[in-house]
C-alpha cells in the first residue's frame, strides 16, 4: 500500500482520505468524485491506473480542497502530522501542497516514527517546501522540470519564481545544475528531471536518460509531469526501487502520450486513459 | 501597461540604491498582489520581489518601497484594509523575479513560458488550451477557471490567483496576450 497526498482545485472540498479509484472520467475517493484535469487528481488517476493493471489495492489519498490560500495544505499537513506514525506505506508521495516550511518539517518529523520508513518522493509544492525546509536529503525522488532543477540548484532561490540568473531552458546545463543541487545539499537521493529528455541523477551525477517516443506536445499539456511522478509513486509502492521506478515511470508515461497522439490543446486524461495500455506493451517488451 | 510589465522596464532604469528603501511584509500573496494594485494606482514607485532569507516561509512576496514614504504608504494600505505585518528596513538583497520569457511554437498553437508556468494557445480562435508547471495548490484552480476560455475573456491569475505560481502565470499570460491580440 502506497499513499499520495495533495490537493484538489476546489474552495469547500473536505479534508478525504480513502482509496482512490478511477471511473470514466472522474476520480472517486470515499464516496467524493473529482474531475481529473491536472494537479494531484491526475497524479491519483495515473497511480490508481497503474494499480489496476496490475491488480494491487488502489492507492491512499489524503486530500482537501485548496485554490492557493492555504487553508486546505495546512488542514492536510495537520492530519498527517498525527497520523503518520501510526501508518505503513511502501511509499508516501507529496504532491501540490501549499509550500510551509515549518509545516513540512512537522510532517517530516512524523515521518521519521513511521517503521519501516517509507520511500519519499516529492513534487510540485511540497519539493519546494522540502527544498526550502534544508532537509531535501531525506527524500529518495523529487521530480523536478528544469525550471524547478535550476531552483534546486540555487542556493538562495525560495520559489522557482525567482531564477537569478539560471538559465533554466539550456538542458545542457542539466548536468551543472544537478551537480550543485547535489553540493548545496538540496536535491533528494535520486532526481528525476523532467524534460524533451528525462534525466535520472544522483549524487555521482547523470545515470540514465530517456527520450523515446518524443512526444512535443507533451510539454504544453498540463498534468502530463503527474503522470510521470504517479507512475514513479506506483512502482515504488508495488516494492521497485526507486531508480527503476523513475526510469521505467519516464518511459510508459512517454508511451502513453504516444498512444495518445496528442497536440498542444489535449487534456491529460486522454493521456491517462492510455496507461494500461502503455504498462502492457512496455513490460511485454521488456 | 500590464502590472507586471513593470518589472521588464525596470531593467532599464538605473539601479535603485537599497539604503532608502524598505519592504512591507503581508501574510499571503493575495494581499501583495492587493497592495501592489493600490500603491501602484496611487502612483509609488515600487517593486514586488523576493523576501530577504530571515523572514521567508515558503512562498513568499514582498513589496519594496521608498523609505522615505513609510508613513503615507502605510495610510494608504490602511485605507485599503490590507495592513502589512512588518515594515522594515532593506538589510540585505532582495530576489529578483523572472523577466525571462520563452516561446514555443506549435504551428496552431503557441506556448509562453514564465519561470515555472506555461500558458498554451490556440491561435486559430485564441482558446487557451492547456496550462502546465507550477506547484502551488492555485495553478489546478487557475487551470480549471482559464482552459477552454478565449483569452480576452479568461479571468486573469492576478486576479483569482494566491500564489508565487500564480504571479508566474500572469507575466506568462500578459506576454502571451501581448502576442496573440492586437
Amino acid at each position: 500500500m502506497f499513499a499520495l497526498v495533495g490537493t484538489v482545485p476546489e474552495h469547500d472540498f473536505p479534508l478525504v482520505c480513502g482509496q482512490a479509484r478511477v471511473s470514466e472520467q472522474n476520480l472517486l475517493i470515499d464516496n467524493h468524485c473529482v474531475a481529473v484535469n491536472r494537479g494531484t487528481p491526475a497524479l491519483l488517476a495515473t497511480a490508481a491506473k497503474a494499480c489496476a493493471f496490475f491488480g494491487a489495492d488502489p492507492p491512499m489519498a489524503y486530500l482537501a480542497g485548496d485554490i492557493g490560500r492555504g487553508g486546505g495544505s495546512r488542514k492536510v499537513y495537520a492530519y498527517l502530522e498525527q497520523i503518520l506514525g501510526q501508518c505503513r506505506y511502501e511509499s508516501i508521495t507529496f504532491h501540490y501542497i501549499q509550500p510551509d516550511v515549518d509545516w513540512h518539517n512537522r510532517v517530516l518529523f512524523a515521518v521519521e516514527n513511521m517503521h519501516p520508513r517509507p520511500v519519499l518522493i516529492a513534487d510540485a509544492g511540497f519539493m519546494y517546501a522540502a527544498k526550502m525546509s534544508g532537509q531535501a536529503a531525506a527524500y529518495d525522488v523529487f521530480t523536478p522540470d528544469m525550471g524547478e532543477l535550476a531552483f534546486l540548484a540555487d542556493p538562495e532561490a525560495p520559489h522557482p519564481f525567482y531564477t537569478r540568473g539560471f538559465i533554466f531552458h539550456e538542458p545542457y546545463r542539466a548536468k551543472e545544475l544537478i551537480a550543485s543541487a547535489y553540493a548545496h545539499g538540496n536535491a533528494s537521493r535520486y532526481l528525476l528531471v523532467k524534460g524533451k529528455t528525462d534525466i535520472a541523477a544522483d549524487e555521482n551525477g547523470i545515470s540514465d536518460t530517456v527520450s523515446q517516443p518524443v512526444v512535443p506536445a507533451m510539454e504544453a499539456i498540463g498534468g502530463t509531469g503527474d503522470i510521470i511522478t504517479g507512475l514513479i509513486a506506483a512502482f515504488t509502492g508495488l516494492g521497485k526501487d526507486p531508480l527503476t521506478a523513475c526510469i521505467q515511470a519516464s518511459a510508459v508515461s512517454r508511451l502513453a502520450g504516444k498512444l495518445a497522439n496528442p497536440d498542444p490543446g489535449t487534456r491529460v486524461m486522454d493521456i491517462i486513459e492510455q496507461i494500461p495500455d502503455a504498462l502492457k506493451r512496455f513490460f511485454e517488451e521488456k | 501597461m500590464g502590472l507586471f510589465s513593470f518589472f521588464r522596464k525596470e531593467n532599464k532604469q538605473p539601479p535603485v540604491s537599497l539604503r532608502d528603501r524598505g519592504i512591507l511584509v503581508f501574510e499571503n500573496t493575495s494581499e501583495v498582489i492587493g497592495a501592489e494594485n493600490v500603491l501602484k494606482k496611487g502612483g509609488w514607485r515600487i517593486r514586488v520581489m523576493g523576501p530577504p532569507p530571515e523572514i521567508r516561509t515558503g512562498c513568499d512576496l514582498v513589496i519594496e518601497f521608498p523609505l522615505v514614504s513609510e508613513l503615507e504608504i502605510v495610510r494608504t494600505l490602511e485605507e485599503a484594509e490590507i495592513m502589512p505585518l512588518q515594515v522594515v528596513a532593506v538589510s540585505d538583497g532582495l530576489l529578483e523575479p523572472v523577466n525571462v520569457f520563452f516561446t514555443t511554437d506549435y504551428g496552431d498553437f503557441l506556448m509562453v513560458q514564465a519561470a515555472n508556468m506555461k500558458i498554451t494557445v490556440d491561435k486559430r480562435d485564441l482558446t487557451v488550451v492547456n496550462i502546465s508547471g507550477g506547484g502551488c495548490p492555485d495553478v489546478p484552480y487557475l487551470a480549471a477557471q482559464m482552459v477552454g476560455r478565449r483569452l480576452d475573456q479568461v479571468p486573469e491569475p492576478r486576479s483569482i490567483g494566491h500564489t508565487l505560481c500564480g504571479y508566474s502565470l500572469q507575466l506568462a499570460f500578459e506576454e502571451i496576450t501581448r502576442k496573440c491580440l492586437p
